[in-house]
């Protein structure tokens, strides 16, 4: 078990990973333009950096985004081997460090696929046609007829065949080609691209050998164990770390800087125990004496601060889309229907709590950490230690879930201040209790929605409201109202065609440190919207799939600009990715066909829900089918997801992630619940976090793929929104019984 | 000193007596395969054989082990070739992966003590087992193919 095979120092990875002679595309052939010390995010057209040839004919493809579980460093390297025309087992996958030559790394916003599918396949193809003219050039024949595929380059014609090996130093000298001249492959060619291949990681995985940030080892390392302020911008007064010190492996202690507002991704602060293994450190800290001081937010009460989000969203607010008269159709309406909804604050809780390894060395610093932003840790430590960011290594080791939280490399920043302070590697785990005390949460939002509908029920006007601690307090501690980028999570792209439709958002103070996790805020605001719709349609008595289609209108695309209203999509362009009604419109027929819909026959107890949402560019609709027995205990027999996310490169691990989605639906709705009394985050670990096991999730997911043509969308998150509201709706349709406010399971079911 | 066997190998252990079985496994012996989750015993991400038995390796002191034989993940199969393995593999269980190793050897004890489970079997040994990715229903269909294969 050798560390230095784990992970080799190095930082010039392009060197160290191909032999002489081999083909890369990279430095070597890198447009001049490309220099490494150019940012290439601002450049659409740099394959070079993910893909190198080696003269024996294997292919290294890099992963540079990070794999926390959905299969994105298999799933992207295929897509290059697959334009390549690559035997796959014959392709090494190679984690990249932290670079910004990559473009972006940061592995969140479902958005892998969607901003990389099409260079990866440009990467892939731009080699190919370097090997075909290659070994057009040696037979004398147009590069036209020749053709890659299986690791060698076949003429047709004349069954001629040389195998990559054979072509690499003719391909290497080859000029790079312009993209115009590139030809992308005819889908029906595809070898893996729409059919998969097993993740790389599997068999590790399965026995064990398998790295994750919380198994780096590195010579010389210590462990590190903190004491952290317990109240966000809390400060140390005083403490008294002599028992610590007597505990056995025990080292010495130190002090890191309390963080400042705005929080961002400080390192928070607090006295660090150092030991020679996990357990000393953890024994240590557990001896420390320490008085705090607890700053301003130690007023922070979730109970009070739940009932003024309510209220807040209850009066007029700051208005972010505003179509027709709202206030007009509802003073002249028949019916008024209105109802408010409350979401708790929410933790990550990924199985591996935060963790990384880093060591400080003349003015540079070497990281191993499970992060989904390599980049982040790289400008997160350098300022932290004070180098510069080209000083920082960032080796990304696998994640063992993430959603959101391990974008955020305070723990990265813990280790390097304190390896800078005692000049060895220092490795930072964090325990369950620390993970969930200090955490980047999932807000907490209040939401009010009020509807005026028509003698046949439908809805004229739609006043949606939603409040809630906005991100942004995380990076500017003076920031109350949500950025558009968070409306444009579900509140501001509600998609009905309704004539008068308004969207307010109120301002909130935020206590803890805000972020963002699986879905963000369409967690909430689906929950909200999806759960309005359906009491509008029970209100009108109406089938709810029929009301929602009906109150959905015609397949349009939503023209946010002719209403002036400012919407992100999700940093996408509309025209691109419209908001697209009939794909909407075609998941909901989808999940109710195939659930069986139209001729479900509950029995009493049991109900069935429905829900739909597009987020991150991608459409879906779920049934959930529950059962409430007499107790009040909910179970979940089946769940149904349509899914639309255009193109599907890798069907299984997409299914997976949706499969996935419909448990983390079911703790979002039924279990998760942060609760805080004088500042202090209430709950520790998964004895009072709770978060599905097997007997609470659903005893079946059918995941129904559509896979339709245009551009691939997002996977990992879009499959969380719709799961509450379906879960609750069900439960209505199971018991009469509302739910308004999550977690389910504080309310009374029968 | 405690002496012990951890996949078949004799283990003489010096250090403090209450330090869990996990820590050692995975700082003194660099068997990084058993995960830590929670620390109390209650998410399943540490779940190593000690005598045949499951057991939560994070809340297990080093006092209680002398003479015991302890098994993890690393030594469950010599080709990782145990039919749960395998099942694992052949569906394509893991997303994130890090939970899968308590996963395996928590299904490995399963079948030995049943070797044909139930639905309701599976449900009840597998609750403490927390997989945040969610992959509990590719858990129960390998639980199934493994024990076809061992049946």
């Amino acid at each position: 078990m050798s560390v230095e095979v784990r992970f080799a120092s190095r930082r010039d990875f392009l060197g160290g990973l191909f032999s002489t002679g081999a083909l890369i595309l990279g430095a070597r052939n890198l447009p001049a333009r490309n220099t490494p010390d150019l940012d290439v995010t601002k450049s659409a057209w740099n394959p070079s950096v993910f893909l190198g040839l080696n003269t024996d004919g294997s292919v290294i493809i890099v992963a540079h985004r990070s794999e926390m579980g959905t299969g994105i460093r298999t799933s992207l390297p295929m897509v290059v081997a697959d334009e390549l025309g690559a035997d796959w087992s014959r392709v090494r996958v190679e984690q990249a460090i932290g670079d910004k030559r990559y473009g972006s790394q940061d592995t969140d916003g479902s958005q892998s696929i969607r901003d990389f599918y099409v260079i990866m396949r440009e990467t892939g193809a731009t080699a190919r046609l370097m090997l075909e003219r290659a070994a057009a050039a040696k037979w004398h024949v147009p590069a036209a007829e020749c053709r890659a595929d299986n690791h060698q380059v076949i003429h047709a014609a004349s069954h001629r065949t040389l195998s990559f090996a054979e072509l690499i130093t003719a391909a290497a000298a080859q000029p790079v080609p312009q993209k115009s001249e590139i030809v992308l492959k005819d889908p029906a060619e595809f070898k893996y691209i729409g059919k998969g291949v097993p993740s790389v990681d599997l068999t590790d995985i399965c026995t064990g050998r398998a790295i994750y940030g919380f198994d780096v080892l590195v010579p010389g390392m210590v462990y590190a164990s903190i004491e952290r302020p317990p109240v966000l911008g809390g400060k140390l007064k005083h403490f008294d770390d002599s028992a610590a010190k007597q505990v056995r492996g025990v080292q010495q202690t130190v002090v890191i800087d309390e963080a400042k507002p705005p929080y961002a991704f400080q390192a928070l602060g607090g006295v660090a125990v150092i030991a020679d293994n996990t357990w000393a450190a953890s024994q240590g800290r557990k001896k420390l004496k320490i008085d705090w001081e607890y700053g301003p937010h130690a007023i922070f009460d979730s109970g009070a601060y739940k009932k003024s989000l309510l209220e807040a969203a209850t009066k007029p607010q700051k208005v972010v889309r505003n179509a027709g008269d709202v206030d007009a159709a509802l003073s002249s309406a028949t019916k008024v229907i209105e109802a408010s909804y409350y979401t708790p604050l929410l933790a990550h809780a990924p199985m591996e709590p935060p963790a990384a390894v880093a060591h400080y060395r003349d003015g540079k610093v070497e990281a191993w950490a499970a992060t989904q932003d390599p980049q982040a840790v790289q400008e997160t430590v350098a300022k932290a230690v004070g180098i510069q960011a080209n000083d920082v290594i960032c080796h990304v080791t696998l994640l063992g879930g993430a959603f959101g939280r391990k974008s955020k490399p305070d723990y990265v920043a813990e280790a390097a201040i304190l390896s800078k302070k005692i000049g060895k590697p220092v490795k930072i785990s964090w325990t369950r209790e620390e993970d969930i005390h200090f955490d980047y949460f999932h807000s907490t939002a209040g939401m009010y929605f009020k509807a005026a509908v028509d003698s046949s029920g439908r809805p004229q006007a739609l006043l949606a409201r939603s409040v809630y601690p906005p991100i942004g307090s995380t990076f500017d501690d003076k920031q109350r109202y949500s950025d558009t980028g968070e409306l444009s999570l579900g509140l501001i792209d509600i998609p009905f065609d309704i004539p008068n439709i308004r969207a307010e958002n109120g301002p909130a103070e935020a206590h803890v440190r805000i972020g963002w996790l699986r879905s963000v805020a369409n967690i909430y605001h689906a929950f909200g919207v999806q759960s309005f719709m359906d009491e509008l349609a029970a209100a009108a008595g109406q089938d709810p799939v029929e009301y929602w289609l009906a109150a959905l209108g015609s397949p349009r695309k939503i023209d946010f600009e002719a209403e002036k209203t400012k919407y992100e999509n999700y940093g996408k362009s509309i025209t691109d990715y419209p908001l697209d009604t009939g794909r909407l419109r075609k998941v909901v027929e989808v999940v109710a066909e195939r659930s069986g819909w139209a001729n479900r026959k509950p029995a009493k107890g049991q109900g069935w829900g429905f829900a739909a949402h597009r987020s991150f560019l991608t459409y879906v609709a779920a049934v959930a089918q529950v059962e409430v027995d007499t107790a009040g205990k909910l179970r979940i027999p089946r769940v149904d997801l349509a899914v639309d996310c255009g193109p599907v490169i890798n069907p299984d691990r997409v299914k997976s992630q949706f499969e996935g989605a419909a448990v983390f639906g079911v703790s979002v709705a039924v279990l998760g619940e942060i609760t805080a009394a004088d500042g202090r985050v209430q709950q520790s670990n998964f004895n009072d976090y709770l978060v599905a096991r097997i007997n609470e999730a659903p005893s079946e997911t059918h995941v129904h793929l559509i896979n339709t043509e245009g551009l691939p969308t997002g996977a990992g998150e879009p499959g969380v929104p719709p799961m509450a509201p379906a879960i609750c709706n069900a439960i209505y349709a199971a018991t009469g019984k509302r739910i308004r406010e999550l977690p389910i399971r504080k309310q009374r079911l029968t | 000193m405690i002496h012990l066997k951890v996949n078949g190998a004799s283990k003489a252990f010096s250090g403090d007596p209450e330090m869990p079985l996990l820590w050692y496994l995975r700082d003194e012996l660099l068997l990084t395969g058993s995960k830590f989750g929670c620390g109390i015993g209650i998410c399943g991400a540490c779940t190593v054989h000690v005598n045949g038995q499951p057991v939560r390796s994070c809340v297990v002191a080093m006092s209680s082990l002398a003479g015991k034989e302890v098994i993890t993940i690393e030594g469950l199969s010599l080709h990782a070739d145990h039919p749960v393995q395998l099942a694992w593999a052949q569906i394509n269980v893991p997303q994130c992966g890090y939970c899968q190793s308590g996963q395996i050897m928590q299904a490995a004890a399963l079948l030995k003590s049943k070797p044909n489970p139930t639905a309701h079997d599976i449900d009840e040994a597998m609750q403490g087992n927390i997989c945040r990715c969610g992959t509990y229903q590719r858990i129960r269909e390998a639980i199934k193919a493994a024990a076809e294969v061992k049946a």
